[in-house]
C-alpha cells in the first residue's frame, strides 16, 4: 500500500499535469471556436499569427496581460476583486473528479487516472456548479453599474433555473449505475462497447439531451447567452472588468464548457471505453494499454466542443422569457418523464 | 489529522459567525454564512455524512445563499442604522447569553463519557443506507415534505407579486 | 488522533448561541433572518453528531427534513420580507413594529 507522503506527492503532480493540460485545453478552445466559427461563416478565422494561426492564444495571452488593469471607482473592492477568483475556481475544480482512464491501472495501490474518488463524485460536480452562480451574481452587483446589476441578476436566474434540469436528467443514469461514483458509472458502460454506453444502450437519449440543453443554459452559451451578449445589457456582468480579470471570466467560461464535455462523455458516451468494446482484444503492451483510454476521452470532449461550437454558429440567441419558460415548463417535465421511465423499466425488466 | 482538520474548520465556522454579527452591510453577512456553511458541510464530511455534505453545499449554501444575496443586491438594503438600544438590554443582555452557553456547555461536558470519540477511520454513511431508509421507513415524510415544498413556491410567487395582476 | 463528540456538541452550542445573539441584536430584517438560519445549521451539526455516536441512520434523515423545511421557509420568508420592503421602504425592525403603514 502507499503511504501518505507519497499519496500527497502523486496528487500534487496529478493536479499540476491537469491543471496544466487543462489550461493549455482553454486556450486552444478559444482558438478553435474562432476558427470553426469564422467557417461557418465562411471565412478564414485566425490564419496569420503562427502555422493556421496556432500561435494566436500565446498573442491573445500577451495582450490580455499588457491591458491596462482599471479599478472604476465606486465599485465594491473586495468582491470585485474576489468575484473573478471565484468563477475561475469553481471552473477548475470539478476536473479533480473526472476519471480519465481505467481505474485498474495503479502505482502501489493509488488510481493513476484520477485525482479524487469519491462516492459522490457527481453531486460534487452539482455542488460546484451551484457555487459557481456567486462568482456572477457578485461580479454584476460589486460593479456599481446598473447595466452589470441587471446582466448578473439574469445569468444568475437563468443559472439556478436550468440547474434543477441539470441534476434531474442525471437521476437516469444514477439508477442505472446504482452508484454516484463516476468511476463506477463509466465501468457500467464499458461491458459491450457502443451498446452500452448510457445514451444507446441505457436508454437516456432525453436524458442526454436535457444535460446538453441545461449545460449550455449553465454556461451562458449560444444559444443562451443573452446576459452576455453585446448588443444587449453591453457586455452583462462583465461589463466593468478590463485585462486580467476579465481573462479570468473568459478562461471560466471556457473551462466550464471543458468540464460539461468531460461529464457528458462519462456519463453519457461510456468514458474512457472505447466504442468496439471486446471486439478488439486489449493490446499487450502496458503503454498502450494505458494510452488507448485517454486517446478516446478526447476524443469524445473533442466531439462535445465541435458541437457547442456548431450550435453557437447556427442557431439564433433565446429571448431572456422564451429561456426562462423553455427551462421550467418543457425541460423541468421532460426530465421528470425520464425519471419515471426509467425506473419503470428497471422495475418491470431488472 | 482530524483533530487539525477539526481545528481550522471550527475556526472558520465561530469566525464567519462572529462576522456575520459584526457586519453592518447585510451582503458581508450573508458572505460570512456561506462561509459557515461550507466549514459545516466539511464537519460533515468528518463525520461521516458524504451525502449531507454534499447536500449542504448543494441547497443551503448553493441555492438558500444565492436567494438570501439576490434579495439583498435587488432591495439594495444599505447599511444597517445605528439603533439607539437601551443599557439596560445590553447590562442583562450579554451575560444572559454567557449564561445560556454555560449551561449547555455544563451539560455536554458532564456528558463527556458517556460520548464517544470521531476519528477518521469510522465508518462512513454510505448512500444507499440514508436512501434505504428514507424510502422504506421514512417514505410519508418524504412525499409531505414535497407537498410542503409546492406550498411553498406558490406562496413565494403569490407574495413576491407586484400589485395589479389580476 | 481523535475528536471527542463533545467538542462537537460544543461548536454546535456555541453556533446556536451565535445564532441567538444575532437575532436578538441585529436591526435589519434580513440579517436577523440569516442569524434564523445559523441557528438551524448548528442544530443539524448536533443531529448529524448523534447519528454518528450510535450509528443512527435517522439522524442524518432528520438533518434531511431540517433542510427541506429550512429551504421553503427560507423562500417564502424572503417573499415577506420583500413585500414588506415595498409596503414600507425600510428594513429597520425599530421602524416596522406598528402595522400601521
Amino acid at each position: 500500500m502507499i503511504l501518505w507522503w507519497q499519496f500527497a506527492l502523486l496528487s500534487i503532480l496529478k493536479v499540476a499535469v491537469v491543471t496544466v493540460i487543462l489550461l493549455t485545453a482553454v486556450a486552444y478552445t478559444v482558438l478553435l471556436e474562432r476558427k470553426l466559427v469564422g467557417r461557418i461563416q465562411n471565412r478564414w478565422g485566425p490564419s496569420r499569427v503562427g502555422p493556421f494561426g496556432l500561435l494566436q492564444p500565446l498573442a491573445d495571452g500577451i495582450k490580455l496581460f499588457l491591458k491596462e488593469d482599471m479599478i472604476p471607482t465606486g465599485v465594491y473592492k473586495p468582491l470585485y476583486l474576489a468575484a473573478p477568483l471565484i468563477a475561475l475556481g469553481c471552473a477548475l475544480l470539478s476536473i479533480a473528479v473526472v476519471p480519465f482512464g481505467p481505474s485498474d491501472i495503479t502505482w502501489h495501490g493509488a488510481k493513476l487516472f484520477e485525482i479524487a474518488d469519491l462516492n459522490i463524485g457527481l453531486l460534487v460536480i452539482l455542488g460546484v456548479t451551484s457555487i459557481s452562480v456567486y462568482g456572477i451574481a457578485l461580479a454584476g452587483w460589486s460593479s456599481n453599474n446598473k447595466y452589470s446589476l441587471l446582466g448578473s441578476l439574469r445569468a444568475s436566474a437563468q443559472m439556478i433555473s436550468y440547474e434543477l434540469a441539470l441534476g434531474l436528467s442525471l437521476v437516469g443514469v444514477v439508477l442505472r449505475a446504482q452508484s454516484l461514483s463516476l468511476a463506477e458509472i463509466v465501468k457500467v458502460q464499458s461491458v459491450h462497447g457502443i451498446l452500452s454506453w448510457n445514451v444507446f444502450g441505457g436508454g437516456q437519449f432525453l436524458a442526454f439531451f436535457i444535460y446538453l440543453t441545461a449545460a449550455y443554459a449553465e454556461t451562458n452559451r449560444a444559444p443562451f447567452d443573452l446576459p452576455e451578449a453585446e448588443t444587449e445589457l453591453t457586455g452583462g456582468y462583465h461589463t466593468e472588468y478590463s485585462s486580467m480579470k476579465f481573462a479570468m471570466f473568459f478562461m471560466a467560461e471556457y473551462a466550464n464548457m471543458i468540464t460539461v464535455g468531460c461529464v457528458a462523455t462519462l456519463l453519457f458516451l461510456g468514458g474512457w471505453t472505447s466504442p468496439f468494446g471486446d471486439l478488439i482484444p486489449p493490446p499487450q503492451n502496458i503503454i498502450i494499454h494505458a494510452f488507448v483510454p485517454i486517446f478516446w476521452f478526447v476524443a469524445k470532449v473533442f466531439f462535445f466542443l465541435f458541437l457547442y461550437i456548431w450550435v453557437r454558429g447556427t442557431v439564433p440567441r433565446f429571448r431572456y422569457d422564451q429561456l426562462m419558460g423553455y427551462g421550467w415548463k418543457y425541460l423541468v417535465p421532460a426530465a421528470m418523464v425520464n425519471i419515471v421511465g426509467t425506473s419503470l423499466v428497471m422495475a418491470v425488466f431488472p | 489529522m482530524h483533530l487539525a482538520l477539526f481545528l481550522i474548520f471550527a475556526a472558520f465556522c465561530l469566525a464567519g459567525a462572529i462576522n456575520l454579527l459584526l457586519q453592518t452591510h447585510p451582503i458581508n453577512s450573508a458572505l460570512s454564512l456561506i462561509v459557515v456553511m461550507s466549514s459545516l458541510a466539511v464537519l460533515y464530511l468528518l463525520l461521516g455524512a458524504e451525502f449531507l455534505a454534499a447536500a449542504q453545499i448543494i441547497v443551503y449554501a448553493g441555492a438558500v445563499m444565492v436567494l438570501f444575496t439576490f434579495v439583498v443586491m435587488l432591495l439594495n438594503v444599505g447599511e444597517e442604522e445605528k439603533t439607539h438600544g437601551s443599557k439596560v438590554a445590553k447590562l442583562i443582555g450579554f451575560p444572559a447569553a454567557v449564561v445560556i452557553l454555560g449551561v449547555i456547555a455544563t451539560i455536554i461536558i458532564e456528558a463527556q463519557k458517556h460520548l464517544g470519540r470521531v476519528a477518521l477511520g469510522d465508518q462512513v454513511t454510505t448512500t444507499q443506507d440514508l436512501s434505504r431508509v428514507l424510502f422504506h421507513e421514512l417514505l410519508l415524510p418524504f412525499e409531505v415534505t414535497s407537498v410542503l415544498i409546492l406550498i411553498a413556491i406558490l406562496g413565494a410567487v403569490a407574495l413576491a407579486r407586484k400589485e395589479g395582476h389580476s | 488522533m481523535h475528536v471527542p463528540s463533545s467538542w462537537y456538541l460544543i461548536l454546535s452550542a456555541l453556533l446556536f448561541t451565535l445564532g441567538v445573539v444575532g437575532f436578538l441584536i441585529k436591526r435589519s430584517l434580513i440579517t436577523v433572518f440569516m442569524s434564523i438560519e445559523l441557528m438551524l445549521n448548528a442544530v443539524n451539526l448536533s443531529f448529524v453528531t448523534f447519528a454518528h455516536e450510535w450509528h443512527a441512520v435517522k439522524g442524518q434523515i432528520f438533518v434531511f427534513f431540517v433542510m427541506m423545511v429550512a429551504a421553503a421557509e427560507a423562500a417564502v420568508g424572503l417573499a415577506i420580507i420583500i413585500a414588506i420592503f415595498r409596503a414600507r421602504g425600510t428594513l429597520n425592525v425599530d421602524q416596522i413594529d406598528l402595522m400601521k403603514l
